[in-house]
């Protein structure tokens, strides 16, 4: 009989910016792979890229708990369990499948088009510019995720939802608790209460006196009755969530990944070129590929991937981070190379429920890499590499702290 | 160069405007896809191309 490999997203510390060793092992034996997982079950898991398109992309495949969507921890499906229950995704739609998924979606897509994104540009680059001058003035070393990669995206979703930047402590706080894949159900259920009730405040303050901004928007809806005012905080707690702890996470990495390499972080630090560092902040979402660990699908139908019949029924695990270091698509992919066009990666994700904020992800990083490197060209660790706390126990990889020095 | 895209499919990712900004657009009021050029010239064609691979919704299909 052969064993089932256990399914195990730990990066090695030896090269905390690759994938986990295991993902690499299952890589190694095809696209698609059974893994077990801790309660004893087992998923396929898909680590080709074009099987992982392939499978985000079919209509026949799911994103809802009920339907049996294998569940990474205990503490998960305790969580799955009781909003099943409640008969309530907690963290709303991008856990429903369309048509609800769509309708919920497009309530809240016109704040993150290109156009609008990109006038919220010269205000992102301000406030770079300003975090970037209170780090020069403060002690160092400094840590740069407290200091910059945090409170940058922290401000700018802020301003965009309408929500007080001085609550930030409160909802980052909760927002961890939310993230870390080890934090206890009860807990995670308190810190989901907590961020709802607070957006749910919001929510009866802007129906009193409106904004322009996104949860005023939602707040119309709410009032023609398009929307529960339920509903309504949901969506405000995913993209106050789902705006500060990923990007966060880029800006560390990425600043990390650019000082390990002088020669990749000075083509980016010497350019001017719009495109070069669009496509440089591109190869950094592919090397690094923070939303690591898999996206869960289940069959809802007999389907065919690489081959291979998936039954309806059982679960699927698509993995990023692999698909994103294939190298049929992305010739010597453990290479950061920000010269290569690597617009084919997943990092956002792929089908319908692709990442919404990219593009507002996309400009934040394009505006925070470069005024880095260019207002502190001395910018250096200071620290080892085995000193740095990876985010082992997250959904979103990342790190606690980074020190830094100029 | 014939290019048809999909409305109802599509997930208002900004994706094809990165790729081809002068071909596509975003509605105002919800992100989804507008072709501002049916037949670009051919000089455009990977780019086009291009905005077809990474739509994530399969919302795009390219004629050429
Ligand atoms: S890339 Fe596809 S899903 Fe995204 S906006 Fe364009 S057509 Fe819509």
């Amino acid at each position: 009989m052969t064993t089932i490999p256990e399914y195990d997203i730990a990066r090695s510390a030896r090269c905390p910016l690759d994938p986990a060793p295991a993902m690499r092992a299952r890589q190694e034996e095809g696209p698609l792979t059974r893994v077990r997982l801790w309660d004893g079950g087992t998923a396929w898991l898909v680590t080709g890229h074009a099987e992982h398109r392939a499978v985000l992309g079919h209509p026949e495949v799911s994103v809802e708990p009920a339907r049996g969507l294998p569940r990474l921890s205990p503490a998960e499906a305790a969580g799955m369990d009781s909003m099943a229950k409640e008969g309530s995704s907690g963290l709303g739609f991008i856990m429903m499948d369309d048509p609800e998924h769509a309708r919920l979606r497009r309530m809240v897509t016109s704040a993150f088009t290109v156009k609008r994104v990109e006038a919220m540009r010269p205000a992102t680059q301000e406030i770079a510019d300003e975090l970037i001058d209170r780090l020069l003035a403060g002690p160092k070393p400094a840590d740069l995720v407290e200091a910059f990669a945090l409170p940058l995206p922290s401000l700018v979703i802020s301003n965009l939802l309408g929500v007080p930047y001085d609550d930030h402590e409160f909802f980052q706080a909760n927002s961890r608790t939310i993230i870390n894949r080890n934090s206890a159900p009860a807990e995670r259920g308190q810190a989901q209460r907590r961020l709802a009730e607070y957006l749910d405040g919001l929510i009866g303050e802007k129906l009193a006196k409106p904004g322009d901004d996104l949860l005023s928007g939602l707040v119309e809806r709410v009032k023609a009755g398009e929307l529960s005012r339920q509903e309504a905080a949901r969506m405000g707690v995913l993209m106050l969530f789902a705006g500060h702890e990923t990007t966060a996470n880029m800006i560390t990495l990425g600043t990390l990944a650019l000082l390990r390499d002088p020669a990749q972080l000075a083509l980016l630090r010497e350019s001017d070129d719009p495109k070069l560092i669009a496509s440089a902040v591109e190869e950094l979402l592919r090397y690094l590929t923070i939303t690591h660990g898999g996206l869960r699908r289940v069959a809802l139908a007999d389907i065919e991937i690489a081959g291979q019949v998936i039954r309806a029924g059982e679960g699927i695990i698509t993995v990023n981070e692999t698909a994103n270091r294939d190298p049929s698509v992305f010739p010597d992919p453990d290479r950061l190379d920000l010269r290569r066009n690597p617009r084919l990666h997943v990092t956002f994700g792929y089908g319908v429920h692709q990442c919404l904020g990219q593009p507002l992800a996309r400009m934040e990083l394009q505006v925070a890499y470069p005024a880095l490197l260019r207002r502190i060209p001395t910018l250096a660790l200071a620290t080892e590499l085995e000193q740095i706390p990876f985010k082992h126990d997250g959904f979103v990889y990342g790190a606690y702290e980074l020190p830094v020095t100029w | 160069m014939k290019i048809i895209i999909d409305q109802d499919k599509c997930v208002a990712s900004g994706q094809c405007v990165m790729a081809a900004d002068d071909v596509f657009d975003q509605r105002d009021e919800d992100g989804v896809v507008v072709l501002l050029n049916d037949d670009p010239s051919p000089g455009r064609l990977a780019d086009v191309r291009q905005a077809s691979l990474v739509c994530p919704a399969l919302a795009i299909t390219v004629e050429a």
